[in-house]
């Protein structure tokens, strides 16, 4: 009787990694540190085409969770994960998957703008370069162009494309950082606090961006602010303590969530 | 009641004396720190501008040289009696062209040549460079024998230093080097014009001497190139290599504290030790040749690499964290990030770590004493396994000379070697400042 059951999960769960409507998907999610245990088997679905918000009090374990998903915590030694991430049902963590194939397909913004010293055109051609997706001088032209375009920076930089990127402001600076990381053609984008460093301009300047990007592609972002997660997602997962509370549509989450502690974090009694 | 109130309430609040924190002392505090900044700044500029001046001072003279133009008969009778030239052209050789130089000068003093003792002292004044000096203008053109032709002669470096002056004239005749004739015999040439003081390009290119007018850091100059360019394309390589590996790829564990603690260790080693090593590995052990810049070379490899490894490791971490998660991210692999972002970012450090390690190289003398390159080498090596020596060495032989010809020499090659790492230093400023970038 309870062999059948576990088949049955198990088979359901096969159906749903299966579903093309699920771009990720995480289960039974952990992670340790060396010792300690960042993550307790998280289970959280990234839907396609569909911005994921992740919110929850410092050192929830949101950061850490975005971060299995292109697997920069195997740039830390003492990082240890367990249980199963897929990309369109394929396991990340497999042997058989390349690293650096996959980080070309969930690509990354970080919370602090890091364009490379280099020129703005270098920043954006350089993912272009190193995967070969560009056939030509023109070929990479039009990449950068599209790209800047895309991240609403054609405008602001196009005369400028051979000065430094760090010459940027902090704004231009993140949106170059994401024209960087569409450059590559991602199917998922992580973006761990981008807006964190910027003001309330630029931030908005972002959130614009954000919104019209999902329609290309699929978006996690990890945020401290309660408004930027209802302004542009549309599903919203709470982390607290290293587990996941709750992941409900955003609507549903900031009027009537079902958790008791989503409610608390979200009226601001902890966090 | 308002008359209390006004001055009696109010006043007091104002006037309550301030907390006292300590700002009066916290200053005199900073103010007697600044001071003891700048008095060991000026102690150390002190310090420098009275070595420079010491040097410089000595060895400016070094640059000139004394040389007396005279009409040489390039007499057949002396050079050649037999006239076999052109059967055995061994003859122009050994021809004894010393006289010939000495009876030109004996003419232009009017000297009789027969006064064999004023003829001796004569012959004093003049160097022994002037054998080979002669030598070379008859071989090279053998017509010119029978001609008389004006040409510099070397003067005696004892007559150097008298006609720069470093000669104590008081002291009694017998007790000093040179004698009263041959001073008044130098002030006549002079008055003449025929004794003057030339640029001295001898120093930049002649190779030992026991006379010290004709020796040079030559011979040196060509060892130091030889084991700077094996030191710079051997520890450049090789140090950078290991820094990437132990920074960036080598797992953290106890094999690899060790070896970071060894190349700590490693850098502190007295530069004797690495001589000691060279002669039982390079020469005794592998049979490479004794006094030969390829084994000098590769004793200062092993000295520089710690110095090469330690300043590239601090490079690569001095670079920021960012850098290598935004090339992570995009996809790039490991080595695309160190080789692509990580590296040029950290490029001013590697370069500054490698030119102070080579300069540090230039200077050192010891490990080079014990692989035998403390000789005396006149001729110049072609390859580097032919003996050499190298400039510290060479300032090292010359200043054991007692010859007060070569205490300016001394001063002299100091100062060519520190020009030599000036000119490094200003290329590590400038190479830096092309690397460097802005973030």
């Amino acid at each position: 009787m309870n062999m059948m059951t576990e088949a049955a999960v198990e088979k359901a769960l096969d159906q749903r990694m299966n579903d093309l409507s699920y771009k990720m998907i995480g289960k039974d999610v952990s992670v340790y540190y060396g010792e300690k245990r960042a993550l307790f088997d998280v289970n959280l679905n990234v839907r396609q085409n569909t911005v994921t918000a992740l919110i929850g009090p410092s050192g929830c374990g949101k950061s850490t969770f975005l971060r299995t998903l292109n697997r920069m915590n195997d740039t830390i030694d003492s990082c240890r994960v367990t249980g199963r991430i897929t990309l369109d049902g394929d396991d990340i963590y497999d042997p058989a998957i390349d690293v650096v194939e996959l980080r070309a397909r969930v690509g990354m913004v970080f919370q602090k703008p890091n364009p490379f010293p280099k020129s703005i055109y270098e920043n954006i051609s350089y993912g272009p370069r190193i995967h070969g997706l560009a056939r030509s001088k023109t070929d990479m032209d039009q990449i950068v162009e599209a790209s800047l375009q895309r991240a609403g920076l054609w405008n602001e930089v196009k005369d400028r494309l051979q000065e430094s990127g760090t010459g940027l402001s902090g704004g231009q600076q993140q949106r170059l950082c994401i024209a960087r990381a569409i450059a590559v053609s991602p199917e998922v984008i992580l973006m761990d606090e981008p807006c964190s460093a910027l003001d309330p301009i630029a931030t908005a300047k972002v959130e614009e961006l954000i919104h019209e990007l999902r329609s290309n592609y699929t978006i996690v972002i990890v945020t401290h602010s309660m408004q930027q997660a209802a302004r542009v997602s549309q599903r919203t997962a709470m982390f607290h303590l290293g587990q996941l509370v709750e992941e409900n549509d955003t609507d549903k989450m900031f009027t009537n969530p079902d958790d008791q502690r989503t409610q608390d974090y979200i009226m601001g009694r902890f966090g | 009641m308002s008359q209390v109130v006004t001055p009696t309430a109010t006043a007091p609040v104002a006037r309550t004396p301030r907390r006292d924190i300590g700002l009066k002392k916290r200053y005199a505090a900073e103010r007697r720190f600044r001071a003891y900044g700048i008095a060991a700044l000026s102690f150390g500029l002190i310090f420098l501008f009275v070595l420079l001046w010491s040097v410089v001072s000595k060895g400016y003279t070094a640059f000139q040289q004394t040389g007396v133009t005279l009409a040489v008969e390039f007499s057949e009778k002396i050079i050649d009696p037999q006239n076999q030239r052109a059967s055995n052209p061994q003859v122009l050789l050994t021809a004894n062209y010393p006289v010939m130089a000495r009876n030109a000068l004996a003419n232009a003093l009017g000297v009789a040549q027969n006064d064999r003792a004023k003829q001796k002292e004569l012959g004093q004044m003049l160097s022994d460079g002037v054998r080979s000096q002669l030598r070379d203008m008859v071989v090279a053109d053998p017509s010119i024998i029978g001609t008389t032709k004006t040409v510099t002669l070397l003067a005696a470096g004892d007559i150097d230093s008298a006609f720069k002056g470093q000669i104590n004239l008081s002291v009694p005749q017998e007790n000093r080097k040179v004698s009263d004739q041959q001073v008044g015999w130098m002030n006549k040439l002079a008055e003449a014009g025929a004794l003057a003081k030339h640029f001295n390009t001898g120093i930049f290119f002649n190779g030992a001497s026991s006379r010290a007018e004709a020796s040079g850091v030559g011979v040196a100059l060509i060892g130091s190139f030889y084991m700077m360019l094996i030191v710079l394309v051997l520890s450049l390589p090789i140090g950078v290599a290991a820094s990437i590996y132990l920074e960036e790829f080598a797992p953290k564990n106890r094999f690899t504290d060790l070896i970071e603690v060894n190349i700590n260790n490693l850098a502190a080693v007295p530069s004797i030790v690495y001589g000691l090593l060279g002669l039982a590995v390079f020469i005794n052990f592998m049979g490479l040749p004794r006094s030969a810049s390829l084994v000098g070379g590769f004793v200062l490899t092993l000295m520089t690499l710690p110095t090469i490894i330690i300043a590239t490791r601090a490079a690569l971490k001095a670079v920021p964290p960012s850098i290598r998660a935004a090339a992570l991210g995009l996809g790039a692999s490991k080595m695309q990030t160190i080789f692509h972002h990580v590296l040029p970012l950290a490029m001013p450090g590697i370069l500054t770590g490698t030119i102070i390690g080579l300069a540090h190289a230039l200077g050192e003398t010891a490990p080079l004493l014990l692989i035998g390159m403390v000789a005396f080498v006149a001729n110049f090596p072609t390859t580097p396994m032919d003996p050499s020596t190298a400039l510290p060495v060479q300032i090292y032989m010359w200043a054991n000379e007692a010859e007060r010809a070569f205490v300016e020499r001394t001063s002299g090659a100091i100062i060519i070697l520190l020009l030599f790492l000036i000119v490094m230093n200003v290329g590590a400023i400038l190479l830096r400042r092309r690397f460097e970038r802005r973030w």
